[in-house]
């Protein structure tokens, strides 16, 4: 089975996210599309690794999962400390530090 | 049945980053078992100690390649290929390592807040309530701000020495987190710190996003992570072109990131300004280093075949960095993001050096290569920034850190000895000749001629020429201006950051007088390994 519809189901799903990331403006939400873009690009790892025949790419996709669940603590901790002092966790009112 | 061979570690090579990563450790369960009052000393101890035995045994290693005698060994990849130690990697570590002691030592000032570290007692606690309060006249203190300082040392140890797209992933990370944790932490204004780590934050973690799916495409261009495989297969084109360029182009935009580089450096000014002084002085050091050591890594010997395909890439990026960095500067009213734009110039200049790559058989005996070049301007930049920032620590005013430009008016009359040797600083950073600033510059644009980017080199030399005029403006306003009401007052540090100021300052002085020494060591460490 050809390898191309996986390939191009990441690139779809990595625009999505990336996309995402560039126009929602809660904090939480614009987070889970940076996690989206990291599945996509598991997606894209995994599939390499069926085509290239090794493994690398399936162990490179259990990192990336880790890292993933790691940046979810800091990420959330940070996002929920300007939550509770500001009340909002929006993106566009942050902005105190600008030019 | 298979059998099963056991990963070979060379613990020798890779000791530094156990060391300091294992000391990070020993940090959290200091900050679990020992009481409350004794946790300052033993951590800064304990950092210290572990800096220190990381720096021993990097130098043994570094003496172990022999890079004085006639047939030096050019250095071991390690760690069943994930690591490379070699000439680069070493020196990149010894640089990062003392850039962190220095760090430590403004981490761990206590007498600039009146018996406190000038991080959050009590980061949970909201800005402006009773809790905050109480936190402040119990005298609490994050004494997490060591651990987490060391975690983040030990992914800058392992990213310039990564030898895979795997490990150099995992670092990247193992950096940055922590990284993100300490700008959110600082003690005064507190919203603005906030803000800070939640813009770093998803900034980062968007472009880590770039940099992961880049390692998918060059994984399925390659057929593997390791840099020789990778470099192998560029060598003999064998699979798609599309995937190995849209691979180079989204990795750099990770690294690139990392490196404050323009179009990536909207947040530099933001981070370098909310973050707690001593965090943005240990970033704009000693990430600056880690972030470089990467890229050269990564492209000069993973992609170093088909450089024809990047350097414009690259050129472009240089020569917006250097212009997008001088001229935001000018007008600039904060002493902290007017030097976090001057940083964001200096990786443009160093970008340039960078630009200096040719293969070995062009490159003439004793000649500057493009390694050697941003290696020694890391160091020149690195301890200057760091006791730049250390300076603006100890100028302050009610509110804590007076870091509006108006406030630093007539600080020549306050204080001749902090506005001079800031305005040394400045000098430097400026280029100014007998400072490092001017042996650094000259050996980036030495590197960059010679390899025949002199449109870049002729950009430089006129952003030199604009980023010395913010310089200047600001040494005016410190002596030719009168303060403005009371004016700021300077609070003299204790012996910590004294010694902070007094290394950066001696460093700068030294590599502008006698740079030759450590041009020559560069020359000879300044070849990567495969």
């Amino acid at each position: 089975m050809s390898a191309t519809p996986f390939i191009v189901l990441s690139a779809i799903l990595f625009t999505i996210g990336a996309v995402g990331v560039l126009t929602r403006r809660n904090a939480i939400v614009v987070f889970m599309c940076v996690e989206l873009m990291l599945n996509a690009s598991n997606l894209a790892l995994v599939t390499f690794s069926r085509v290239n025949g090794n493994l690398d790419g399936q162990i490179a996709a259990f990192f990336v999962m880790v890292v993933a669940a790691a940046e979810v603590v800091v990420g959330l901790a940070i996002i929920m400390t300007i939550f509770r002092t500001r009340r909002s966790a929006s993106v566009d009112d942050a902005s105190l530090l600008k030019y | 049945m298979n059998g099963f061979d056991a990963p070979k570690i060379e613990y020798f090579q890779v000791s530094p980053i156990l060391i300091v990563l294992g000391v990070a450790v020993l940090g959290v369960l200091v900050e679990a078992f020992v009481p409350r009052r004794r946790r300052y000393g033993v951590q800064v101890v304990l950092a210290l100690l572990g800096l220190l035995a990381a720096i021993v045994t990097s130098v043994m290693v570094f003496l172990d390649l022999n890079p004085g005698s006639d047939s030096p060994k050019s250095g071991k990849v390690v760690a069943e290929g994930a690591l490379a130690v070699d000439g680069p990697a070493l020196f990149c570590w010894l640089l990062i390592l003392v850039l962190a002691v220095l760090s430590v030592l403004l981490f761990a000032e206590r007498h600039l807040e009146g018996g406190v570290l000038s991080f959050a007692g009590q980061a949970a606690a909201l800005p402006g309530t009773e809790a905050e309060r109480e936190a402040s006249t119990r005298g609490l203190e994050h004494t997490e701000v060591f651990p987490l300082m060391l975690f983040a040392v030990g992914g800058m140890l392992m990213f310039p020495a990564s030898n895979d797209l795997l490990t150099m992933f995992v670092a990247l990370e193992v950096l940055s987190l922590p990284l993100y944790l300490l700008c959110g932490l600082a003690r005064r204004r507190r919203l603005l710190s906030q803000e800070a780590a939640m813009k770093y934050f998803l900034l980062g973690a968007f472009s880590s996003g770039f940099f992961v799916y880049g390692i998918a495409l060059v994984y399925g261009y390659a057929g593997s992570m390791g840099f020789a495989e990778i470099a192998q297969a560029v060598v003999s084109s064998t699979g798609s072109e599309g995937l190995l360029l849209g691979g180079i182009a989204m990795l750099s935009v990770g690294l690139l990131f990392k490196i404050g580089a323009a179009p990536f450096h909207a947040w530099t000014p933001d981070v370098y300004q909310g973050a707690p002084t001593a965090v943005t002085a240990f970033m704009a050091a000693a990430t600056k280093v880690a972030a470089f050591g990467a890229l050269l890594r990564l492209f000069y010997v993973a992609f170093g075949a088909n450089r024809t395909d990047w350097t414009p890439m690259i050129w472009v990026v240089a020569i917006l960095t250097m212009v997008v960095g001088s001229v935001l500067a000018l007008t600039q009213t904060d002493i902290k993001r007017m030097l976090a734009y001057s940083s964001i110039a200096h990786a443009g200049f160093i970008l340039t050096g960078f630009l200096g790559i040719r293969s070995l058989n062009e490159v003439a005996g004793g000649s500057l290569t493009g390694v050697s070049a941003v290696l020694f301007y890391l160091t020149t930049y690195g301890f200057t920034t760091l006791a730049a920032f250390a300076l603006v620590t100890v100028v302050r005013d009610a509110g804590g850190e007076a870091t509006h430009l108006s406030r630093w008016q007539g600080l020549g009359k306050e204080s001749p000895l902090v506005a001079g040797l800031f305005a040394f600083l400045l000098l430097a950073m400026a280029g100014i000749p007998l400072t490092s600033g001017f042996t650094g510059k000259w050996a980036v644009f030495a590197a960059a001629m010679s390899a025949g980017a002199w449109p870049v080199v002729v950009v430089a030399v006129l952003m030199s020429a604009v980023a010395a005029y913010f310089y200047v403006r600001v040494i005016v306003l410190m002596f030719f201006a009168e303060p403005i009401g009371e004016g700021p007052s300077v609070t003299t540090p204790s012996v910590l950051t004294g010694t902070v100021i007094a290394v950066g300052v001696a460093v700068t002085l030294l590599l502008g007088l006698v740079p030759g020494a450590l041009i020559d060591l560069l020359g000879r460490v300044g070849v990567f390994i495969r």
